[in-house]
């Protein structure tokens, strides 16, 4: 993968080009349109002559401009994220949303057929970065939901901005994403889930308080999510009156884990946190008791390996570790009648955390469409791109199913109930939080 | 005058900066250990622990560089597919042993169980790696040396994308052996059952590749055409055959490996095959390349120094989260053996022939 490495670094290095010169591009027309009546240059002209025949009547005047849709083209979305590699299950998991969100409305908006494609952006930056440039020149596309890792944000919403698109991720949750002074890049970025501040709050408060932690170690794998996750668990931790003895790092692609979690048994913590993903998660649990002193360290991870691709690689060690995750119970919305129709179109339980907020993710951006778009007699449809972000941050009492949404300026859409889960069976043919009778992971607190 | 005057300035200035970079690193990784050690946060035992571990990984780089070495010493090409022969060897063993495993087989024979999974990988490996040479090297033998290159690239991205084909993207646990869980006591020390038959396996197949390339007709026949391809064809060797083996040869190595890797870190994925592929190289170029004990010795300092690199000297250096720069060190011994000793630890001095 990495052999791919100097050359996606050249794409990135084009990307960023790209992405540099894209403000340039969007500039250009609205400073034209002005201008246009003096002396219009042959690329307003153009558009313009392609335009008449469609609907004459409508002039776009958003800031970012219009996408078109002929009457018989479809409404074009995109889905990015990781869909390849270890940690493709939170990729897929996020897709099924969207789809069965698609498949709840038949599959049209308008009278106008959705389609859906993806882009696969590989659980880093630079693949984000790929991502969000291959997006960025699509000139049909009328809006994104995704990233599915906080480092593919990092790496693609520059591009994605500029470009005038907007993208919802339902599953991104390191905190710095919608803090209100994120910069303009993210002008274009809301997501639906949870932000890691609630998230390594709640983990703290249940080492600390439920299972009387007072020396915890935290592990994170250098991602934008880890390493912000367990640095918020850490500060929690240290709040709640406990002490971090140790806060190690590791490579994504590392496999020795044994050497570190050493290091870690020498600080002798009596609570082990790795928010990470499932790479590293499932080598570190699969190696952490056979590590002099830590055969019996209560382990906790976070969303990032709340699949059961971690009990694939992990092995037997992982029955009894602790996972955080949104709290399934606390969701308002129909998530049994979301179960349902997900057993329908593809069996077997989900396949990590964020499919329905990723369904929420996509009926939001549907809501937005509906508020703004232009549709004109013959069937044309144009979509505002600036009004579109407008109304998505708009959105307020939105019914989701995790929850009653409302957007905040900053792009926060989430509401966020975290729980504790335990793994009770390391069979991965076992995991189905969502069973009544039989749960596992379980739930356990609060 | 002038030119050779300031010739020998910038002669001068360009090893005046060597000898510093040299006594910077020493002098960082001296002041590093001495701070580790004076803060006496491990105990022996742990460092054992981590001179064991380094061991186990490094003998699976050992194993796996055999293969780039031994190919590079005959064609003086750098076979890039081979960590992907290493991935399908892991692939095969894990179906086999899966299977193996659901029969109760592996419970009753733990040895059986242990070494009819390497058999079978170093076949795999062995079979695929004469496929891959067929199709993707022979053809290009007589062109320019990047060719051959692109054409190993592109066969690693073959193998990898076919096996996520048809596996799929995510990763698999290797059945484990009941009979290696646990430690046994060594010297006073309680070392982990499978890393120790990790390094004693890698030392047995490495003695047994060794004797075969030093002892044997076809292991003569192999330096031969390393030596000189023409003057081995004009002695009557098949040189065509003899690279078919020597590939065949550095896959069923590396097969064994990916088992190894797998006892030890228990997951097989088509992607596994990429970082220590790359790792096993850096210990070939580390050893000699084209140096078989070379590969060996690079493969076992590459472990040993990655695994007690971060806590011995980086933390000494008060370097906070070391163990992200695991693979810095790695790279770093790398760039440092490429400056100042290209041949390698063992390597000799290439011939202009050979170079």
């Amino acid at each position: 993968m990495k052999r791919l490495f100097a050359l996606l670094s050249l794409l990135v290095v084009a990307s960023m080009l790209f992405a540099a010169c894209t403000p340039a591009a969007t500039e250009a027309p609205a400073g034209n349109e002005s201008p246009a009546a003096t002396d219009a240059p042959a690329a307003t002209d153009a558009p313009a002559a392609t335009d008449a025949p469609a609907g004459a009547a409508y002039e776009c005047t958003d800031a970012l401009g219009c996408v078109t849709i002929a009457p018989d083209e479809p409404v074009h979305l995109a889905y990015w994220g990781v869909l390849s590699g270890p940690d493709s299950s939170l990729g897929e998991d996020s897709k099924r949303g969207v789809e069965i969100a698609i498949d709840d409305r038949g599959g049209k908006i308008f009278d106008h057929d959705i389609l859906l494609t993806t882009e696969d952006a590989g659980c880093t930056p630079e693949g984000g970065a790929t991502a969000a440039a291959k997006l960025a020149t699509d000139t049909s596309l009328v809006g994104l939901i995704g990233s599915s890792c906080s480092d593919e944000t990092v790496g693609g919403i520059a591009t994605i901005t500029n470009a005038g698109l907007l993208t919802i991720s339902p599953s991104n949750t390191r905190p710095v994403l919608s803090d209100p002074n994120r910069g303009p890049d993210y002008a274009g970025y809301m997501r639906t889930a949870h932000s890691d501040a609630f998230q390594g709050k709640a983990v703290a408060e249940f080492a600390y308080n439920e299972l009387g932690a007072r020396k915890a170690a935290t592990l994170h794998d250098g991602s934008a999510y880890a390493e912000a996750l367990q640095q918020v668990f850490a500060d929690n931790f240290v709040a709640l009156g406990g002490e971090i003895v140790a806060q190690e790092a590791v490579a994504k692609d590392a496999t020795d884990m044994k050497p570190v979690l050493t290091t870690i048994a020498a600080a002798q913590p009596d609570f082990f946190y790795y928010p990470v993903f499932v790479a590293v998660g499932g080598y570190v649990t699969a190696q952490i008791r056979d590590v002099a002193g830590l055969e019996e360290v209560p382990i906790a991870g976070s969303d990032g390996i709340f699949t059961a691709d971690l009990l694939k690689g992990a092995g037997a060690n992982v029955e009894g570790m602790y996972l955080s995750s949104p709290d399934f119970s606390a969701f308002t919305g129909d998530y049994a009648g979301f179960i349902e129709k997900h057993e329908a179109k593809y069996g077997g339980s989900t396949l990590s955390t964020f499919h329905a907020h990723a369904y929420d993710a996509a009926n939001i951006l549907f809501a937005a469409l509906e508020q703004v778009a232009v549709v004109q007699d013959d069937g044309t449809i144009y979509v505002p791109r600036q009004a579109l972000r407008d109304a998505v941050y708009a959105t307020k009492d939105f019914k989701g199913i995790t929850g009653t949404l409302s957007c905040s300026p900053s792009g926060d859409c989430g509401a966020p109930v975290i729980a504790m889960y335990q793994v009770v069976n390391a069979d991965p043919a076992s995991w189905n939080p969502a069973d009544a009778a039989n749960p596992n992971p379980k739930k356990i607190w609060p | 005058m002038r030119t050779r005057l300031s010739e020998r300035l910038l002669d001068l200035a360009v090893s005046g900066f060597l000898w510093g970079f040299r006594i910077l690193i020493v002098s960082a990784i001296v002041i590093g250990t001495v701070a580790t050690i004076r803060a006496g946060k491990y105990t022996g035992e742990q460092w054992i622990d981590f001179v064991v571990f380094g061991i186990s990984q490094g003998s699976i780089y050992a194993l796996i560089a055999l293969g780039y070495t031994m190919v590079y010493g005959i064609l003086r090409m750098i076979n890039f597919a081979h960590g992907e022969i290493f991935m399908s060897g892991a692939f095969s063993a894990y179906f086999l042993a899966t299977w193996l495993n659901g029969t109760g087989f592996i419970d009753s024979n733990p040895i059986l169980g242990l070494l009819i999974p390497i058999l079978f990988a170093m076949i795999m490996s062995a079979a695929i790696a004469m496929l891959v040479e067929r199709i993707a090297y022979r053809p290009l033998r007589g062109a320019p040396r990047l060719v051959p290159l692109i054409s190993a690239i592109g066969a690693s991205f073959f193998l990898q994308y076919t096996f996520r084909g048809f596996f799929g993207p995510g990763v698999y646990a290797y059945p484990p052996i009941k009979a290696l869980e646990g430690e046994w006591n060594l010297f006073g020390f309680g070392i982990l059952k499978v890393q120790i038959i990790v390094a004693v396996s890698a030392a047995v197949m490495m003695a047994i590749l060794y004797s075969i390339v030093q002892l044997t007709k076809v292991g003569k026949a192999m330096r031969a055409v390393s030596e000189d391809k023409d003057t081995a064809a004009l002695m009557g060797i098949d040189v065509n055959r003899i690279i078919v083996t020597t590939f065949a040869v550095g896959a069923a190595m590396a097969g064994a490996a990916g088992v190894l890797y797998s006892l030890i870190f228990r997951q097989v994925g088509f992607l596994m095959g990429f970082t220590p592929g790359i790792k096993a190289f850096t210990a070939a170029v580390l050893g000699g390349i084209g140096n078989i004990p070379g590969a060996m010795v690079g493969g076992l300092v590459l472990g040993i120094f990655e695994s007690i690199g971060p806590s011995l000297f980086l933390e000494g250096l008060g370097i906070t989260r070391p163990y992200q720069l695991k693979d810095v060190i790695a790279y770093t011994m790398l760039v440092m053996i490429l400056l100042f000793r290209p041949s390698g630890i063992l390597g000799e001095r290439l011939t202009k022939k050979k170079a």
